[in-house]
């Protein structure tokens, strides 16, 4: 059941991706290119997407999800150089290419032989990132 | 112009749906940085049949959807592979250090008002626009 949930979830994810544009890196280096042909786009798939997800987190204050268990325990509200790094890194290459991880994935059968090598490096990345947190742990203590 | 944002809109609320049938169904954060993170890092092994499930949701359907409906798609993506390869590498050790992307920090986040949501997606943004003006404007390279 949670597995056909989960197919079910990357599913309508995989398809909004698509119909919204967001697998096109032109609407989404629009949206970021200021000094270009602006492209609000990004904003509305955005606000689209942030309206079923408002009912959906009002939804867990109570009960419990539909397949068992308990809803997700939320970090606490911490601000560390890992969320800051972490994201500028991320936004940098987001900016580079114009894809981040869903749309990359959501784009793999028609992205062409770049878009499998971006998947890859992307994947590449994944999994260096634990050994160059730790790495970047260490260095935050120095400092 | 107009149209684009509309489709815009329908997308980001199947997007939202998905997120929320697994919020609501699994108990669990619609991030896709973290679900296929967790399957190359090992540390979501675990639940390597759910996050799998979810990943090919994500390839198929809209190829499927191209089949079935005869939609035009392309992503446009550099022809710099270069470009490609630095960006990739960017994006994955970036969004596992952040432990989140724009669908785990963007959608997920700011709709609970996260302030590590909202935080992560204000530097995302800045840090990817201030990128691409620099590579494009300035250096001329994308």
């Amino acid at each position: 059941m949670r597995v056909l949930v989960a197919l079910l979830s990357g599913s309508l994810f995989g398809a909004g991706l698509l119909l919204s544009g967001m697998t096109d890196t032109t609407k989404v280096q629009g949206w970021l290119d200021v000094f270009g042909a602006w492209d609000p786009t990004l904003a509305f798939v955005m606000g689209g997407a942030i309206l079923p997800m408002l009912v959906a987190w009002r939804l867990t204050t109570k009960g419990a999800p539909m397949t068992g268990g308990t809803f997700p325990d939320l970090p606490r509200p911490e601000l560390d150089h890992r969320l800051i790094t972490g994201s500028v890194l991320f936004g940098m290459g987001w900016g580079l290419a114009g894809l981040c991880p869903g749309p990359a994935m959501a784009s793999l059968t028609f992205g062409g032989i770049g878009g499998l090598i971006f998947v890859l490096s992307m994947l590449a990345g994944m999994s260096f990132a634990p050994k160059l947190g730790s790495q970047l742990d260490r260095l935050a203590a120095a400092t | 112009m107009p149209m684009d944002w509309i489709w815009g809109l329908i997308g980001g609320l199947l997007i939202g749906a998905g997120g929320a049938v697994l919020l609501l169904g699994n108990g669990r954060v619609m991030g896709a940085s973290g679900i296929l993170g967790g399957l190359v890092d090992r540390s979501g092994w675990g639940n390597a049949a759910e996050r799998a499930a979810f990943v090919i949701g994500v390839i198929a359907t809209p190829l499927l959807m191209i089949q079935i409906f005869g939609l035009q798609a392309d992503t446009h993506l550099t022809s710099n592979w270069f470009v490609v390869i630095a960006a990739g590498l960017l994006v994955g050790t970036g969004t596992r250090i952040a432990n989140g992307c724009t669908s785990g920090h963007g959608v997920c986040g700011i709709s609970r008002f996260s302030l590590r949501g909202i935080v992560a997606t204000v530097f995302y943004i800045l840090a990817g626009g201030l990128t691409l003006v620099l590579f494009r404007h300035i250096l001329g390279m994308i």
